[in-house]
């Protein structure tokens, strides 16, 4: 089976539990265990390959420019911790299947789970680390709902969201991490990465990658310092802390630094960083786990603790150290999540965890009883379990291992938590177990179905077997370590086996086992004194640093953003100018290379003309009418300046859009105050006037240094200019541009504003059917009413010039693309035109002759713009692929006709719907405010009066 | 030329800014003119200024102005439209609705995040309560 299908099952199957459930809970059950099976089975098929030696790979090319390619690989370590992944999967999901309620939503969970196992194969799989880091994201998001699964309760939530915090961090570090690692590297392939050790080594990156890495590493994996989240993340039903905390997703970080091994270890800080934080969370895993009432928290910290020995052997660099962490790799792995599932059975039977309540369960429910006995001890290190090896090993390798130039430091450390070690779980073991009967359990316990004893029992099988038949395990060991270790030494020929005469390690042992009885036996003092030492809440210290967060977050945020328009006005400000002014300190200015052209009288006046109502309107902004008065003279003066400076169709837009934007802020204006009250303080003014004034002169002043200097790239513009008439069939080169060259921009733009239009209709109906409906139709006019609303001249004017401004439209459109005009202006005039109507006649004489609605109009608009770029597909060109050509016909001269013309019609149509919707829709208020409302276009028509007259 | 043409977009953009930080709807719509004035005018004055070459290809003519930024302009000119339009209909909406034409809310908004969230307060406490109905 292929690599890809292996690692697509667990997400394409977590599609099916969710519907199953409706068939049951059995079938439900059955389905995701399928699903995983047929995953394990495909896995199984490379078993012989792997075996062999070989590396099965599988690679599509994703996004080559980023060196992120969907490339899978499977070698022995790969295999072994997919297994873990898939086989344990597999009993954890018989075992939840029995161990979750009528409550819980079986299938969310399932789903939830498969999500995990499916993220979790992939960071085994991948051969590309920015693969894999997207895997490592998702084991963090779908353990975050694993975790607070039981939403309900507070401890789950917090507990989740504690956990996501603290491995989302690592996530984000692991991925710059990564990103260094894949630079220094040249290459984001694991294999490659791995046969570059020197090159990586070498590189000023290598520190920092190996800091970020381990971030990652440690996070996930619970080391110290950030151990604490794992105990918090107990909250979770037990299935999960039995799969996601005791043998998968915490070994994830161990298994990136077993992945990463060969490129990465071997150096003093691979050494120091590694080895110290390892042995520091073993010791104090060890020693917090036996303090613990709860069993799964005692069982937690014995999970921080063996990863930290893990981590601790990793950190070593030895080959033998890698060897025996792989070996207790697999054998924690085992014991640890029968030890989860047992607690769990403790739990679901007798309604408590706490160890204080319990005692004696080991003639109420033998079965369980036994699968925990067996499991405790093997993570006491006692002899004939699997525990008991991998942990001799270890203690071998401390013995070794030479801390800070003290050799007695790390294995007396390494003794200290192997003490403490043996001692929690003979206090699991006694003190739940062992004891006389109790009758005070708040449920009678009584051993579970097969169901949920079974996969802790098939787990136990395993430790007893390895622990007494340890050569049964070796060829797998020794296969995984030469995956770890690489190429960069030979893997140790040492035999895992029970005796190996009396070697310090087993001194060690010896001496671990007893000081664990000892403990255990002097445990009512040790609890009174371990209660009353102050010790540090990681909790608290969590809770306070991330509400100090908040807090400052809340605090920026605030400040800033305090929904004071003008402070977001000044921030922006200020902002730009710090970066104008960074870029003009630190820039060079080229050299002045323009001539400048002569200032003739004309534009000298027209300058003064703008300028002079630039400031009238600052100083006269409180007399609104005024200010639209004078924002006519600007909008006049900027389109005379576009025409004198050779941009006739940018005058042409310029001029027709002033005109509607006139009408639209008179009709705006007529409802708003016709004043602005003098409110903000004198300070105040001066302050935005300074920099208003500043803001000026830095636009002043760039667009001076632009205007002198010529282009200092090659502009595209010549590219446009050679080609509009050749390959755009107009010589109008803007027209051209809009419609062809950037066509697709332009049908962008078209739909914007189509939809700034529907907008304003939006919230004109939305004004309308609300309470301002009642204030409008209420509402007295602030402004004498004129006599004559719709005075005769104009309505006989504009009738009289409607066929003519048409015409103009027409006109302007049709010669666009070779002359100045097109859609956009053309749009423009007709709207004016049909404006003057509703202007002249009124609204609803207007509105009755009006037989299409203006959205209609848009939407036509934006449709015909649209097929027409279509059209190009059905000759096989790209999207929007303009064509021309000539026509004659008899009696005209000969013409062009071009698609992109098509397109400008398009552009037309929009541009009239958005024009007469926005201004309607503002009329529409108008009427609503009691103007006159009358169906007749005149007030006084002389033919009417005469028609009544006669009657 | 140059000269008066920098001059122009620096006092529209001074203008334009002043009036932005003006505290009612009116005068920062009219701010926002001025400022699309000025950077249309500036869009359009980095190809240069050029007298008497319109882009309108001529067959015994062989220099013109660089017709790209023209082009981008005029689009600017009626998008900016569009915008102007949709922010003096929330105006109109937002005084009409509240008999009020204050840009600034920055005393309602303060008091409102005050009364709202309280640091201190774990938004899981208060939920407490359903543990126990499925205890």
């Amino acid at each position: 089976m292929s690599l890809f299908i292996i690692a697509l099952l667990p997400f394409l199957g977590a599609l099916l539990p969710g519907l199953m459930i409706q068939a049951g809970r059995r079938a439900c059950g059955m389905t995701t265990l399928f699903v995983t099976l047929a995953a394990l089975l495909g896995l199984v098929t490379h078993l012989p390959a792997v075996w062999a030696g070989e590396t099965v790979t599988t690679s599509v090319i994703w996004l080559p420019t980023l060196g992120l390619n969907m490339t899978l690989f499977l070698d022995g370590l790969g295999m072994m911790f997919a297994m873990l992944i898939l086989g344990i999967g597999a009993l954890v999901i018989i075992y939840a299947r029995y161990y979750l309620t009528r409550d819980d939503n079986m299938g969310e969970f399932y789903t939830y789970l498969l999500l995990f196992q499916g993220a979790m194969v992939g960071i085994v799989l991948s051969n590309n680390i920015l693969l894999l880091l997207i895997f490592w994201e998702l084991t963090s998001l779908s353990s975050f709902l694993l975790i607070g699964f039981w939403k309900h309760l507070p401890e789950g939530r917090q507990g989740a969201r504690m956990a996501l915090t603290v491995t989302g961090m690592g996530g984000l570090a692991l991925i710059g991490g990564m990103l260094l690692l894949g630079s220094a590297a040249g290459t984001y392939e694991i294999t490659e990465i791995l046969a570059r050790r020197d090159v990586i080594q070498a590189s000023p990156y290598y520190v920092p990658a190996l800091l970020l890495i381990l971030l990652g590493c440690f996070t996930k994996s619970a080391q110290f310092p950030f151990h604490f989240w794992l105990p918090h993340a107990m909250a979770a039903p037990t299935p999960v802390s039995s799969y996601l905390h005791s043998a998968t997703m915490v070994k994830a970080g161990i298994f990136l630094m077993a992945r990463l091994w060969p490129a990465l270890s071997g150096t003093e800080e691979w050494f120091w960083i590694v080895t110290s934080a390892g042995l520091i969370t073993m010791v104090l895993g060890a020693v917090i786990g036996l303090f613990k009432h709860d069993l799964k928290a005692l069982l937690a910290f014995s999970t921080v603790s063996h990863l930290g020995l893990i981590t601790m052997l990793l950190g070593t660099g030895t080959a033998y150290g890698a060897m025996a962490a792989v070996f207790h790799i697999l054998n924690h792995a085992a014991f640890k999540c029968s030890l989860f599932m047992s607690a769990g059975i403790v739990d679901h039977e007798a309604h408590t965890r706490d160890i204080r309540r319990l005692g004696g369960l080991r003639h109420l429910m033998p079965i369980t009883a036994t699968i925990a006995i067996v499991g405790a001890l093997a993570m006491a290190g006692i002899p004939l379990f699997n525990g008991f090896l991998s942990k001799e090993m270890f203690l071998e390798e401390a013995s070794h291992t030479v801390l800070f130039g003290a050799d007695w430091l790390v294995p007396a450390l390494a003794t200290l938590g192997a003490i403490f070690s043996a001692a929690y779980s003979f206090r699991f073991i006694a003190h739940a177990f062992l004891g006389k009967t109790r009758d005070d359990y708040p449920h009678k316990p009584h051993d579970p179905n097969f169901g949920m004893w079974g996969p802790p029992a098939f787990l136990g099988l395993i430790v007893v077997t390895v622990g007494c038949l340890p050569f049964l395990a070796e060829p797998v060991v020794k296969l995984v370590t030469a995956a770890v270790i690489g190429e960069v030494t030979e893997v140790p020929g040492a035999h895992l086996a029970l005796w190996h005469g009396v070697t310090p390690a087993l001194i060690m042992s010896i001496i671990a086992t007893v000081g664990g009885l000892i403990l255990l036996a002097l445990f009512t003092p040790l609890l009174k004194g371990w209660d009353a030492a102050p010790r540090p809440e990681a909790k608290q210290i969590f809770d306070a640093l991330v509400g100090a967060c908040a807090r400052g977050a809340e605090r920026l945020t605030s400040g800033m953003h305090n929904g004071s328009f003008s402070r977001y006005a000044s921030i922006f400000t200020v902002t730009v100018l710090a970066v104008a002014a960074h870029a003009w300190f630190t820039g060079t200015l080229g050299p002045v290379n323009r001539e400048m052209l002569p200032i003739e009288p004309l534009p000298l006046a027209g300058w003064i003309l703008i300028v002079s109502a630039t400031g009238l309107i600052v100083f006269l902004h409180r007399n609104r009418l005024a200010t639209l008065i004078l924002m006519g003279v600007i909008g006049t003066m900027v389109s005379i300046a576009f025409n004198y400076l050779s941009a006739p169709d940018l005058a042409l837009t310029q001029i027709s859009v002033e005109v509607v934007t006139i009408i639209l802020l008179l009709l705006a204006l007529n409802f708003l105050p016709n004043t602005t009250p003098i409110e903000s303080p004198v300070s105040r003014r001066v302050r935005d006037a300074v920099l208003a004034v500043v803001a000026g002169l830095g636009a002043t002043g760039l667009t001076y240094a632009i205007l002198r200097r010529d282009f200092s790239m090659g502009t595209i513009s010549d590219y446009m200019l050679e080609n509009s008439y050749d390959g755009g069939g107009g010589t109008n080169v803007v027209n051209v541009i809009l419609v062809d060259f950037r066509g697709y921009d332009t049908f962008g733009e078209i739909i914007v504003l189509g939809i700034a239009a529907l907008v304003i209709y939006a919230v004109t109906e939305a004004l309308l059917t609300g309470p301002v409906r009642a204030r409008l139709l209420n509402r007295i006019p602030d402004q004498k009413q004129a006599g004559d609303a719709h005075p005769l001249m104009m309505v006989v004017v504009t009738r009289l010039i409607l066929p003519v401004v048409l015409m103009v439209g027409a006109y302007i459109f049709l010669r666009g693309h070779n002359e100045p005009g097109g859609g956009f202006v053309a749009g423009l005039v007709v709207s004016i035109a049909v404006v003057m109507q509703y202007m002249a006649s009124g609204f609803a004489w207007a509105n009755e002759r009006q037989r299409y609605p203006y959205h209609g109009v848009i939407g036509a608009g934006v449709l015909i713009a649209g097929l027409t770029g279509i059209g190009a597909w059905l000759f096989g060109r790209p999207f929007l692929t303009s064509t021309f050509g000539y026509v004659k016909l008899p009696g005209l001269e000969k013409f062009e006709l071009a698609s992109a013309m098509a397109f400008d019609l398009g552009v037309f149509l929009a541009v009239v719907g958005a024009v007469l919707l926005s201004l309607e829709s503002f009329s529409r208020m108008a009427r609503r405010s009691g103007d006159e409302t009358s169906e007749h276009a005149m007030d006084i028509d002389p033919s009417r009066d005469t028609e009544t007259g006669g009657a | 030329m140059e000269f008066l043409i920098a001059t122009t977009i620096g006092v529209l953009t001074a203008a334009g800014i002043y009036m932005v930080m003006r505290l009612r709807t009116f005068p920062v719509i009219i701010g926002t003119s001025l400022l699309t004035y000025a950077v249309n005018l500036f869009l359009f004055a980095s190809g240069r200024l050029v007298i008497n070459e319109p882009p309108i290809l001529r067959d015994d003519v062989t220099s013109y102005t660089d017709p790209l930024p023209q082009a981008l302009v005029l689009t600017a000119i009626v998008i900016s439209f569009g915008m102007t339009a949709v922010v003096v209909m929330i105006a109109l909406a937002s005084y009409l609705n509240a008999d009020d034409d204050h840009v600034d809310e920055a005393q309602d908004l303060s008091r409102d995040r005050r009364a709202g969230t309280d640091p201190e307060e774990d938004p899981d406490t208060q939920r407490g309560d359903e543990k126990e109905s499925r205890a």
